[in-house]
């Protein structure tokens, strides 16, 4: 039996906080959400236990599809976001000096100030057909006639990877800061090119960050709503837009509820594969 | 901790206790009123507080949204919410999200009869009324040209290619099947018939996606696309296009060969709605004419306000009158309400609609 007094206590006291968050809004919802997608409806106000609202997710090809394209394209936007953060976070950690530093940080981070909400309508101001862009066009003569830039699937990339950029940027930052200067000159003293010391020291080295970034900024992606459902106009499809679908238009909480499932255990599988795939651990990742 | 410290402490957590209590005594009776934009202007809640002393407090919403709130709460956050009236039988027999409206308690008369007899009738349960009616308009087509002898079918025109906006909603499905000559709510309650005529609809709106420029969400959102120019023929509600009609003097509401699709909004109270006495005050203020005709300015549609007609102003009559003959007013669908299921098949078939490419 425990015995509850004096430090001990004292722990469990200010565990709480965190346990009662953790437990309430967390562990309970999402175990209310499963019990909720286990049930069919039979007529008004009626339930039964099925699996129907799972079986149809795989039966129906249109949900399969919503959720491929998604994951496909989170994972396209985790990868393009990685691609253009790591020269910014580089330059952030290595080469810009003092106050430099600081700003080029604070310029990161200045978008996030705004809501993303008003950050995705800036974007939708900026390409539609009589937006700032496509007037700019007519003007100097690019185009003849208006240019419509929203509502396809490289406009909501975009949107993506600018919302992403930050939480990538900031692990990414932080590990490199870490690192030894002279490792890198001492590879290129025996004579690695700029190539090797990238493959064998700076990335093997920075590579923590990288995956904690690309866990957050997949997950993000995944779980994002506003910017494909609004740059991405007709085409958008993201499934998150579908479980919101059910839920609220649809009064399908079921549906939506197994969708909610569905998405979490799919999303937690496919970051465990990527960690596989790289030979990382998630200690690791977390403790960068 | 000190003694004093522990001292000082509680008579910090009485006063917040007597501060708390305070404030609760003192505060002053509201209304929570959830409903759509434009229904509850501040001028009219302005009047209404100053001679009741209620404070109004207001949630902007839509049908299915209002479902969805008071579904989750089964039915308490709010005192009056205004569903449309095909949406209220369905929702009260599967969530009982609704109490029965006590008509005793409402200056019956200032209501137009027949509209409050049809309200009743589509929104009674079990011989009780869940809905008394407050704000009618129709859904058609708004289109920036002199045309008006138009149909649901242009929308997949190519004369509008690109140019064209809908809501991925069940308005959309019901009037593109009028226009295609069915008659979807003859088949509501037949599911098999009802699905057919889905079906055949659905391949309609897939093979005419292209002409989408985007699927509208709120109606700001498609005033916007339309005062731009960038969309120059939608389905959508009369009062946008009576809107931008003031505005542009071009653009106006068509009310389509198939009929334009009629709506009406209600009166509901949410079944645990704290504050019933208010609910009804507000509804007996807002059906009195004059306050009636302040809200159609504010909202851009009619009520059911008997006389409010002469004091709307003249500039939305006429837009009205352009739209609206006395055979496309006789034309005008209106929705029976919902039988359940219905929107399961419904919902399917704009996921398909929305995900093909």
């Amino acid at each position: 039996m425990l015995k509850l007094t004096g430090k001990n206590l004292s722990f469990y006291l200010l565990l709480m906080p965190l346990l009662l968050t953790l437990g309430l809004l967390i562990v309970l919802p999402q175990l209310d959400m499963l019990g909720v997608s286990l049930r069919e409806r039979i007529s008004y106000g009626e339930y039964k236990f099925s699996f129907l609202h799972y079986t149809e997710f795989f039966t129906e090809p249109l949900y399969w599809n919503t959720f491929l394209r998604t994951a496909v394209m989170s994972i396209m936007a985790t990868l393009l976001t990685l691609l253009i953060a790591f020269p910014i976070a580089w330059y952030i950690a290595k080469v810009a000096q003092g106050k430099n530093k600081k700003l080029l940080f604070l310029a990161c981070l200045i978008p996030f100030w705004v809501s993303e909400l008003v950050r995705t309508y800036g974007w939708m101001i900026l390409l539609r057909e009589s937006g700032i862009i496509s007037g700019f066009l007519q003007w100097s003569g690019l185009s003849s006639g208006p240019v419509e830039l929203l509502y396809n699937d490289i406009t909501v990339m975009t949107g993506l990877i600018y919302a992403s950029m930050l939480f990538m940027v900031v692990p990414l930052v932080s590990t490199l800061e870490g690192m030894d200067d002279s490792l890198v000159e001492a590879a290129y003293d025996l004579g690695a090119s700029t190539f090797t010391v990238i493959r064998s020291i700076i990335l093997p080295y920075a590579m923590p960050g990288v995956i904690s970034g690309c866990i957050v900024v997949f997950m993000l992606t995944l779980g994002n709503y506003l910017t494909p459902t609004l740059l991405g106009g007709k085409h958008s499809l993201w499934f998150t837009e579908q479980i919101f679908t059910q839920f609220i238009t649809r009064f399908n909480w079921e549906q939506g509820a197994a969708f909610g499932v569905l998405l979490l255990t799919l999303s937690s599988l496919l970051v465990w594969t990527g960690l596989k795939l790289s030979g990382q651990s998630f200690k690791q990742a977390v403790a960068s | 901790m000190s003694r004093s410290a522990i001292k000082i402490r509680h008579s910090l957590l009485a006063l917040a206790v007597s501060a708390s209590t305070l404030s609760i005594s003192a505060q002053a009776e509201e209304l929570r009123l959830l409903t759509w934009g434009g229904y509850a202007p501040q001028e009219v809640i302005d009047q209404f507080e100053k001679e009741t002393g209620i404070e109004v407090k207001v949630t902007k919403s839509n049908n299915e949204d209002m479902i969805s709130k008071l579904r989750a709460t089964r039915g308490a956050g709010y005192d009056l919410v205004q569903p449309s009236q095909d949406r209220i039988t369905g929702a009260q027999k599967e969530y009982r999200i609704y109490k029965p409206i006590d008509l005793s308690k409402l200056k019956s008369d200032r209501f137009i009869a027949s509209m409050l007899d049809a309200t009743k009738k589509n929104t009674s349960v079990n011989g009780k009324v869940y809905g008394v009616p407050h704000i009618w308009g129709t859904s058609g087509l708004i289109a920036n040209s002199d045309q008006q002898n138009l149909s649901f079918n242009d929308l997949c025109s190519d004369d509008y290619k690109g140019k064209v906006s809908y809501r991925l909603k069940r308005p959309t499905l019901i009037g593109f099947a009028f226009a295609m000559g069915e008659d979807p709510f003859a088949a509501y309650n037949d599911q098999k018939k009802y699905a057919e005529i889905l079906g055949r609809v659905e391949q309609k709106l897939i093979q005419c996606k292209s002409n989408v420029k985007a699927y509208w969400s709120g109606g700001d959102a498609l005033i916007n696309l339309l005062r731009s120019g960038e969309v120059t023929l939608a389905m959508g509600w009369d009062a946008g296009g009576w809107k931008l009609h003031k505005e542009t003097g071009k653009i106006n509401f068509v009310a389509p060969k198939s009929g334009a699709l009629g709506w009406i909004d209600t009166f509901a109270l949410p079944a645990k709605g704290k504050n019933d006495e208010a609910a009804y005050k507000w509804i007996n203020f807002v059906m009195q004419p004059e306050i009636a005709a302040k809200i159609t300015d504010s909202a851009g549609n009619f009520t059911a306000s008997v006389g409010a007609e002469n004091y709307v102003n003249k500039a939305l009559s006429n837009s009205y009158k352009i739209s609206y003959n006395q055979t496309s007013l006789d034309n005008i669908k209106w929705y029976p309400p919902v039988p359940a299921g219905l929107e399961q098949l419904e919902g399917k078939t704009l996921d398909r609609i929305k995900a093909a490419q």
